[in-house]
């Protein structure tokens, strides 16, 4: 049906379809903005989706506090520039009780930080629904999931009895309380987000591009000493290195790799001869076998 | 490193990269018989596998494999937890790769007869099939089903994988004979192109390159067999065809039409009609961020304004004008009913068909599809799994095209109204009538004169409950009470409705459903003669109480609810009918064996068990009079 169109353009036309479908018959839409390169995508396509006018629904930022500083300034700017409401929202009770990445493991600190933060905010503004970058290549539970994924009262997902989702006939219809989470960009692949990035020349966290940066080696990963409440094991020292992000999280949970890659054609051709995942640098993936399932039926994206 | 790939042969490598042609394929047939294993092999042998992905798989292959020690491959693609514990697929996962030649989306998709929704849902955005068969075990029954939806679906190339051909010793006859069967049974399916590869997923045979160990063979491998085929797009070259997704108005000065071009090209100038009304205009402007189109072929997703205003809206379609589709609220179909729930003839459904949603019942299930025998079978309801050919009554007229023609505007789903699941996936085959030629009689005499001249309003007064709450009795009182007050009345009950009007129905789901159908129906035509209506029927389900309110206007019913716990119905058994329900002499009995849905927000609840028949009949006239369906007008003369 695409003959005239190029893969990028079919892409795009496909996340753009399924966000005015979200737009047209759900009362109260969301945007989950996570600063990173998906999130920048995902804006740059609700802002076509909707053209002339604006994008019917806010963003929301799960501020962990542990993000990389350079990802909240970059946060603040993108929502201004381009006339977004962005709502902020952080687990207070979890914030005031200290959990942090260092002292209570990565498993423990993403369920109070995350997900349990974002359970606050869907129940607490009555979202029903909320996009997410997510996309199947990511990871294999992520390959089994709809573009339309139900969510009980309860935020769970049940893997083992999703709805039928045929053609792009998406079930919207949901029970007060219940929710739907979609992802626009289910079918892309990380080299198509980058090679979009290029074609459309779209703002990203210069955390993306290969610079100097402080990093310590820990367990084969480097991870980068942002602020001041970095703890180093003994014999710890920072080295200056040249480094960029893959992918973006908190600080402490996301590993840098080693790169000369300073301009996106760069980063492009880095990705044709990449030999790993993206979710390599992602340290909370590692936690145990089918980690992001059992993630994702909690409640986390 | 980076280091050996320059920033300029980056961007010529991309350049390349847009032009190459996509392949979206699925992999099905029955269990054991291979579809992940071939897909986790293809990955491998096309290196798509980055070397974290590997270490992982050796790892999950250890812990889950069923290859003794080898790389399982299909531990790539089954990814939920519960697979690996299994060893099996629940669920469709979309993979993506990409070669020198081309990029591909497969589906690999679960073969348990269980699962098979899952499996239709892969294949619904597939091009081409790859039909996987176990060389030991040639055709079997879910192989049939498989290959059945796939030719519902529209797929128009299947290949069929004949795996495990090491299992067989390469045995040519063995091949030969899977083939034979595979052909003659697929003769009447339609497919453009049927291929037939020997292949072992497991060791790599044909799968990516060829293979010295099946001499006899001198085909293509499997990929490049999909890396060759050409496939036609359909709808590309057709009519305009363009659900309206979403009105844009951003201001007083612009009014757009966003939505995806479905079939033929958009263009600026073109004439286009809204298919409902009939109501004409031109293209005036195909607006994008990036600049305005000169033309939005098939899958662009745009927004288009028109030259004048004309009456559209999110649902409505708009189209070629001199190339139209059908409009009518009657049509034929085939559906794969999805749900644990089986179909229910006349149980209204939601139809999601483009951006249109309406009502849908089926009213006539014209056959049931045997997979194994591919015979037309009668039947009167659906189960999971089950496809059948019927026609269906919408609430209200859409515009359609066949689904050999355009499979968006000719595909829709169907979906429960009070659960919300997704039931059942419809192919549309043609209109039964032009809606549109058929106009509703309008008559002088109406509904609200009638009523004038009584002094009342109409309504219907829907008791539900168990058997033996006391429903008759307490609606015979509330009809004395009401005809006293010179209230013209009509009572429909259920026991002796089912002396006449549905005396051919029995007592299964699908029959309640069509008797509760039948009287809703009725009531409808005495609300519409300005009477109140007492009905008085066990109406057990939800859906169908549902129905019957959504006939009559709003303010026109009164949902009351005869509450008694069943053992209080029980202990009373007027008519002896809960023993003989205990002993099995009578089946489907609601209560025992067939439940029962009470009302969620019923107008009026009467605690039946508590107080006695009178001064619950009094509470319903109150309520009558209070809401103004009684006694509030004096008679004329």
């Amino acid at each position: 049906m695409n003959a005239a169109l190029t893969h990028l353009k079919r892409l795009e036309a496909e996340a753009i379809f399924i966000m005015r479908e979200v737009a047209a018959t759900f009362e109260k839409p969301v945007m989950l903005y996570s600063i990173g390169k998906d999130s920048s995508v995902m804006l740059h396509l609700a802002r076509k989706a909707f053209f002339p006018a604006r994008p019917p629904f806010p963003l929301l930022h799960i501020d962990t506090g542990w993000k990389f500083r350079e990802m909240i300034r970059f946060r603040d700017e993108t929502a201004k520039r381009l006339g977004f409401d962005l709502l902020v929202h952080t687990n207070t009770e979890g914030r005031d009780r200290g959990i942090n990445p260092f002292d209570h493991g990565s498993s423990v600190y993403t369920q109070i930080m995350k997900t349990e933060a974002l359970k606050q905010a869907l129940t607490q503004y009555g979202f029903d629904a909320a996009f997410g970058g997510a996309r199947r290549d990511e990871e294999k539970s992520r390959a089994k999931e709809r573009v339309f994924s139900f969510r009980t009262a309860a935020h769970a997902w049940d893997p083992k009895n999703q709805r039928p989702e045929l053609w792009s006939l998406f079930n919207t219809r949901v029970s007060p309380g219940e929710s739907i989470r979609v992802f626009p960009i289910s079918n892309w692949t990380e080299l198509d987000v980058w090679q979009y990035i290029l074609a459309e020349s779209i703002p990203i966290v210069p955390l993306y591009f290969a610079a100097k940066r402080p990093v310590v080696e820990r367990n084969g990963q480097l991870i980068m000493a942002d602020d001041e409440r970095m703890r180093f094991l003994p014999g710890e020292t920072p080295q200056q290195r040249s480094v960029r992000f893959r992918t973006l999280g908190c600080y402490p949970l996301t590993a840098a790799m080693e790169s000369e890659a300073a301009t996106l054609e760069d980063i492009v051709g880095e990705m044709f001869i990449a030999r790993t995942s993206e979710r390599q640098g992602r340290l909370i993936d590692h936690d145990e076998s089918g980690s992001m399932e059992k993630k994702k039926r909690e409640g986390y994206f | 490193m980076a280091g050996t790939m320059t920033a300029e042969r980056a961007v010529a490598l991309l350049a390349g990269d847009q032009d190459k042609s996509l392949l979206r394929f699925l992999t099905c047939g029955s269990v054991d018989d291979g579809k992940s294993t071939l897909i986790g092999r293809l990955l491998h042998d096309t290196k798509r596998l980055f070397e974290d992905q590997l270490a992982s798989l050796e790892k999950d292959s250890r812990r889950y494999g069923t290859t003794g020690g080898d790389i399982d491959f299909a531990l790539l693609v089954d990814g939920l937890e519960a697979e690996r514990e299994q060893g099996i697929t629940i669920d469709v996962a979309y993979r993506y790769f990409a070669t020198e030649k081309r990029r591909f989306i497969v589906a690999d998709t679960p073969g348990h007869e269980q699962y098979t929704r899952n499996m239709a849902t892969g294949a619904s955005n597939a091009d081409l099939a790859v039909l996987l068969v176990d060389a030991r075990n040639g055709i079997l029954t879910q192989t049939r089903r498989h290959a059945t939806i796939v030719s519902l679906l529209g797929i128009r190339h299947v290949v069929l994988a004949v795996n495990k051909i090491d299992l067989v010793g390469f045995d040519k006859a063995v091949f030969d004979r899977i083939v034979a069967d595979f052909e003659a049974f697929t003769a009447e399916f339609g497919f453009a192109t049927r291929v037939a590869i020997p292949l072992s997923a497991r060791f790599g045979d044909n799968v990516v390159g060829p293979s010295d160990r099946i001499a006899w063979y001198r085909g293509p491998s499997l990929l490049s067999y999909l890396e060759g085929i050409e496939i036609v797009p359909p709808a590309a070259d057709g009519p305009l065809r363009f659900p309206v997704q979403w009105v844009s108005r951003p201001d007083q000065n612009f009014r757009g039409y966003a939505g995806t071009v479905a079939g033929g090209t958009a263009r600026p100038g073109a004439r286009i009609v809204a298919a409902a009304t009939g109501q004409e205009a031109r293209i005036a402007r195909i607006v994008t961020m990036d600049g305005d189109l000169d033309a939005a072929p098939a899958g662009s997703a745009v927004t288009i304004t028109l030259d004048r205003e004309i009456d559209l809206s999110r649902g409505d379609l708009m189209v070629a004008a001199d190339d139209r589709p059908d409009v009518s609220d009657q049509l034929a179909a085939h559906v794969i009913w999805m749900n644990e729930h089986e179909l229910l003839p006349g149980r209204t459904y939601l139809m999601k068909s483009g951006t249109r949603t309406v009502g849908a019942a089926v009213s006539e299930l014209k056959h049931r599809v045997d997979v194994d025998s591919f015979k037309e079978l009668a039947a009167k309801t659906l189960q999971l799994n089950d496809i059948g050919f019927c026609n269906l009554s919408l609430s209200e007229p859409i515009a359609f095209d066949p689904y050999g023609e355009n499979p968006t505007t000719g595909s829709f789903i169907l979906i429960d109204r009070i659960t919300n699941a997704t039931v059942a996936a419809g192919m549309i085959r043609f209109g039964l009538r032009r809606a549109t030629n058929i106009h509703r009689q309008a008559l002088t005499v109406n509904k609200s004169a009638r009523a004038d001249l009584k002094g009342q309003k109409p309504c219907v007064l829907w008791f539900t409950g168990l058997s033996g709450a006391g429903k008759s009795t307490i609606a015979n009182l509330v009809e004395e009470k009401l005809h006293l007050m010179g209230c013209h009345t009509y009572m429909l009950d259920g026991d002796n409705v089912r002396h006449g009007l549905n005396r051919d129905l029995g007592f299964t789901d699908a029959d309640r459903v069509e008797n509760i159908r039948r009287v809703a129906e009725s009531a409808k035509l005495f609300v519409d003669a300005g009477l109140i209506v007492l009905v008085s029927f066990i109406s057990p389900f939800r859906s169908e109480r549902a129905m019957a309110r959504g006939l009559v206007e709003g303010g026109e019913f009164v949902e009351v609810f005869v509450d008694v716990p069943l053992a209080v119905a029980e202990a009373r058994d007027p008519k002896g009918l809960y023993r003989k329900a205990r002993e099995g002499q009578i089946k489907h009995f609601t209560g025992i064996d067939s439940p029962y849905e009470p009302p969620e927000e019923p107008d009026l609840r009467l605690d039946a068990a508590e107080e006695a028949p009178d001064a619950l009949a009094e509470r319903v006239l109150s309520y009558l009079v209070a809401k103004g369906y009684a006694g509030t007008h004096r008679r004329r003369r």
